[in-house]
């Protein structure tokens, strides 16, 4: 070893390391953009008012003289999400059991050891796998159609029939973050204190207490949406700022 | 003289008190010899008596002892230090001598010999060369290019006792392959290197007296069968038994080689 570095000037090349060091960063990027993502989303939990007011937000409106803001900042801003997605989902990928005797074999494991972070990451595959399809349609959708809206995406939700994809999505994106986050923490020794093993537990706790919390948002805003799809059926289409304005309109001149 | 003889017919009672109230185990043991040409593996029961503080070694022995003398399983030191009697217990990979059969409220305890190695019969297989080809992947020595020019006559130099205790806790593998068994990762792909070997030279990585740089520990783990391979499974730090810090270890390894810099 020594004589091929110094002799032949032959260097053990460093991809793997810059790929191993992009899949953990852009994980952990994406992770937290998912749970800052859900609270945003949650927004509706408050009321259709404060979902518009963090769309607006969003789409930068406290900049623009009109109040509309710009939907392309949300085009940006899904692009760059898409990318992170695409590039992180290629990065993982190399990861997968790639035939089935290496499919046999973690199953063999999981099912000798029962052990939760072997079990974890296979979760964590299955997740990310459907996360292939789910979570490319919801980007594209987003990317074609930036202006975020309430009525749009309860319409999209409920008339569009779009909730058993979001369901999916949830349920995979919850715990595919919280245990990634977890084992990022576990994979570079981040939080790790004075007693390692202690440390683990409480990370393993916060990391099931995440999961409820962000399950429990996710699945209380598909509802909500649901509803408000519901009572705007017969709408479709129509915006909640252009109501709002309507409605404005009729207060100043009626 | 009467005391005596009264103390000794209450622990005669005793002992025959504790074996009545003995529970019967009963052990379901993987039984194949590659050897033998035409026989398949197939799983033999056998009972035994739990004695007191009874191990699952112990109770191997027994079987081997009155029941079935063709029975194979690896021990040496029966106390936890030779790492010779690995078996995979009820699922877990862990140490016969180091289990209570107690733990097993039950009674029914399954035994498999550890996967991943080749078999040599029976409960027994051979770790001995996954071991042997791990150090020389490794390289598990301390490399130093001056070493042929110490001067003998002058006083070795001090260690720190906070990285001689950090050796020293590294030093305690005892080479039994749990890590590995435990490892789906290292089911997967046969090449790649397992927690074993990770410890080595992270126990290397912190000696002062080896003189390797970072780059040269990135020739031998710097990729996916190395230390990026790993997917923090944590199977070998879940069930090792003698408690090495595996997690801690290999994330230090990946940081170091993450961020191996180039000569």
């Amino acid at each position: 070893m020594e004589n091929l570095v110094t002799e032949t000037g032959i260097k053990k090349s460093r991809v793997p390391a810059w790929l191993d060091l992009a899949q953990s960063g852009t994980g952990l990027v994406l992770g937290i953009f998912m749970w800052v993502h859900m609270i945003l989303v949650a927004s509706v939990l408050l009321g259709v008012g404060s979902f518009n007011f963090v769309a607006k937000v969003m789409e930068l409106a406290f900049l623009s003289p009109s109040g509309r803001g710009y939907p392309i900042a949300v085009v940006f801003a899904v692009m760059g999400v898409y990318t992170l997605f695409i590039v992180h989902a290629a990065l993982g990928m190399r990861k997968f059991p790639i035939n089935y005797r290496q499919h046999k074999m973690i199953r063999n494991q999981m099912k000798m050891m029962n052990h939760s972070d072997t079990n974890l990451w296979y979760y964590q595959a299955v997740t990310g796998f459907v996360m292939f399809f789910a979570g490319s349609v919801h980007l594209f959708i987003m990317l074609t159609h930036p202006h975020i809206d309430p009525y749009i995406s309860a319409d999209r939700v409920f008339s569009s029939t779009m909730w058993p994809l979001y369901l999916v999505l949830l349920g995979c994106v919850e715990l595919h973050a919280a245990i990634g986050l977890y084992r990022l923490c576990m994979k570079w020794g981040w939080f790790i204190g004075k007693d390692a093993r202690k440390s683990r537990e409480k990370l393993q706790k916060f990391k099931k207490r995440a999961t409820v919390f962000f399950l429990t948002l996710g699945v209380l805003s598909l509802l909500v949406f649901m509803i408000i799809g519901f009572r705007h059926r017969d709408k479709v289409g129509e915006h909640y700022s252009t109501q709002r304005t309507t409605i404005e309109q009729t207060i100043i001149t009626g | 003289m009467c005391g005596q003889a009264v103390k000794e017919k209450q622990e005669t009672q005793d002992k025959q008190d504790i074996q009545e109230r003995a529970r019967t185990l009963t052990f379901e043991i993987l039984r194949y010899n590659p050897q033998v040409k035409g026989e398949t593996p197939k799983m033999k029961t056998y009972q035994v008596k739990e004695a007191p503080g009874m191990t699952i070694f112990i109770a191997l022995n027994e079987i081997r002892e009155y029941q079935d003398p063709s029975l194979q399983f690896d021990f040496v030191c029966r106390a936890g230090i030779c790492g010779s009697c690995g078996m995979v217990i009820n699922g877990a990979p862990g140490l016969a001598c180091r289990t209570l059969t107690a733990n097993y409220p039950d009674g029914v305890i399954k035994l498999l010999p550890l996967p991943g190695f080749e078999l040599i019969g029976d409960l027994s297989v051979n770790t001995g060369k996954v071991f042997r080809a791990m150090s020389e992947r490794v390289e598990s020595w301390i490399h130093d290019k001056h070493a042929d020019n110490v001067d003998l006559d002058k006083l070795e130099e001090t260690m720190d006792p906070d990285t001689a205790d950090e050796i020293y806790e590294l030093e305690r593998c005892v080479e039994c392959g749990v890590c590995l068994a435990a490892c789906a990762t290292k089911r997967m792909r046969d090449d790649f290197l397992g927690a074993a070997g990770f410890m080595r030279l992270a126990r290397y990585a912190v000696d002062p007296r080896d003189k390797r740089s970072d780059e040269e520990f990135y020739d031998i783990i710097g990729d996916d069968d190395g230390v990026f391979g790993c997917m923090t499974l944590l199977g070998c730090e879940d069930y090792c038994p003698k408690d090495l810090p595996h997690q801690t270890r290999i994330a230090y390894l990946r940081r170091k080689m993450a961020f191996a810099k180039r000569s």
